[in-house]
């Protein structure tokens, strides 16, 4: 079974036997506007949970990717490196950034559900 | 949407509300930085239609009297006093150390001089004016009940001849006083984006009407100050506060086309001691476009090395250019390696990042020269 979680920094993670998936929300993605540059982490990376992973850059200015949890890239998203407005698109769906192996799966259990997350929205000032 | 209660807005406030625009503090005032469109999209639009921008936060001032030209020329290096009637001119406050407090426009107008100031610095270019102006029996006239609109891009003249015919035949920094839909307004061809276009002063109670009316026009859509910096940028053109300041001198900036001939022979400025030294004896550092090779883009205070990694200036305005679709910059190196064609790198999240130093626009200006 899939598990959805999000921070407080509008990263999502997706997590499903032993793989995880994270991209930035569509809140996120809205607010920095047209995407024009993506840098991910190498394939094989070991990045601890908050620490930068990426970079995504609009028009007016870089912003940086917290990973969501530790663990280990195992792929990266080529196409948003091509083509960084499929970020835009689809933050959610086809625009995640990279992939990881969870090496404290247990941290997850620290982050928001979508329920959660959509209530930390609605406080935000926007 | 909540801002601080101190700023102030504009005359376009309800509109760019109503327009959705996202509104943000910027020099004091709520200002819209981009609509639904977007920054790249707008930006864009703007080359390819036409853009209205709500640009009255900036300072309209007129200067009255005999000698005016000759009393401003004290303060900027331009040549004011062979200004025509009815052409305009680029032109900066220098300052006894050669570097710049503002830059500006001057346009003149058969009875008075007309100048366009940045928003940040108005009120010090009002004081600046009257200290040095006023004693020598100059009116200083600022008109912050007037609104400022720009309209940018290639259908912008058919746009703005819908509701004034004579705008059609200025050409590229003219002005002069013309009704635009019944309101006399003070209209001059120029801008700030590289393109043909118009800034239009009138007064802030007709300032709605007009901007619906132009908004109304075919290919005519609101553009936010996001897409107004990535335009500039493409057009090499300098933001003041980024890459021209009190400590750089407008030869350093690289706008010595806006020195006039008979101001080089005979000074007469602020700072012309420093200024008409660097001309002389050229200046040891110089405002470059610079171009990185890859996708990613340098920031403003990115740090720039030679090949050897020796720091030897720094990025002062940086980002995508949607038209290049790739990242532009400007910023200051030393003059060794100023010419076109120079390798550097740039010091971009702790890697180097290579680039080149190429000559400016990034985009070829369009402007209506007749």
């Amino acid at each position: 079974m899939t598990v959805l979680r999000f921070t407080n920094e509008h990263e999502w993670i997706s997590f499903d036997e032993g793989t995880a998936t994270v991209g930035i929300t569509d809140f996120a993605a809205h607010q920095l506007g047209d995407i024009v540059f993506v840098e991910l982490p190498e394939v094989g990376k070991t990045i601890a949970k908050a620490a930068q992973a990426a970079v995504v850059e609009s028009v007016k200015a870089a912003s940086e990717v917290y990973s969501p949890a530790s663990g280990t890239v195992t792929a990266i998203n080529q196409a948003i490196v091509d083509q960084p407005g499929n970020v835009n698109e689809s933050p959610e769906g086809a625009g995640w950034f990279y992939k990881m192996s969870l090496s404290a799966p247990g941290e997850l259990s620290g982050l928001m559900d979508k329920e959660a997350y959509d209530a930390y929205l609605k406080t935000l000032d926007h | 949407m909540s801002l601080q209660d101190d700023l102030k807005t504009t005359p376009l406030y309800a509109l760019h509300q109503e327009l959705g625009g996202k509104l943000v503090p910027f020099a004091g005032y709520a200002m819209p930085v981009n609509y639904p469109m977007g920054v790249l999209k707008e930006h864009l639009h703007t080359r390819t239609g036409a853009g209205l921008f709500d640009v009255s936060h900036m300072g309209v001032v007129s200067l009255l009297g005999a000698g005016a030209d000759k009393a401003l020329e004290a303060l900027a290096p331009a040549d004011i006093c062979g200004l025509a009637v009815g052409r305009q001119r680029y032109t900066q406050f220098t300052n006894a150390k050669g570097g710049m407090q503002d830059d500006l426009m001057v346009l003149r107008l058969p009875d008075r001089l007309s100048l366009v100031v940045n928003a940040a610095c108005k009120h010090e270019d009002i004081a600046h004016l009257k200290l040095h102006l006023e004693p020598k029996g100059i009116v200083v006239n600022p008109h912050p009940d007037w609104a400022l609109l720009a309209l940018q891009g290639p259908m912008a003249a058919e746009a703005l001849s819908a509701l004034a015919p004579d705008c059609a035949k200025m050409v590229f920094m003219s002005g002069a006083e013309m009704d635009v839909a019944g309101v006399p307004c003070l209209v001059t061809r120029s801008g700030y984006t590289g393109e043909d276009g118009y800034e239009i002063a009138m007064p802030e109670d007709n300032c709605e009407d007009i901007a619906r009316k132009l908004l109304a026009q075919p290919g005519v859509a609101p553009i936010g100050l996001g897409a107004r910096d990535s335009l500039r940028l493409e057009a090499g053109l300098c933001l003041y506060g980024s890459d021209i300041d009190q400590t750089t001198s407008p030869v350093e900036a690289d706008l010595v086309w806006t020195i006039g001939k008979r101001r080089r022979e005979e000074g007469g400025f602020a700072g012309d001691s420093v200024i008409l030294g660097h001309l002389k004896n050229g200046a040891a550092r110089k405002r470059v476009g610079i171009k990185p090779e890859g996708r990613a883009p340098a920031r403003a205070h990115t740090e720039i090395q030679d090949l050897s990694g020796k720091r030897i200036g720094e990025i002062t305005s940086g980002g995508f250019g949607p038209s290049v679709d790739g990242p532009v910059a400007m910023g200051y190196v030393d003059a060794a390696h100023a010419a076109p064609g120079a390798k550097l790198q740039l010091i971009v999240r702790d890697r180097a990042l290579p680039a080149s130093v190429v000559s400016m626009p990034f985009f070829p200006h369009r402007y209506f020269k007749g």
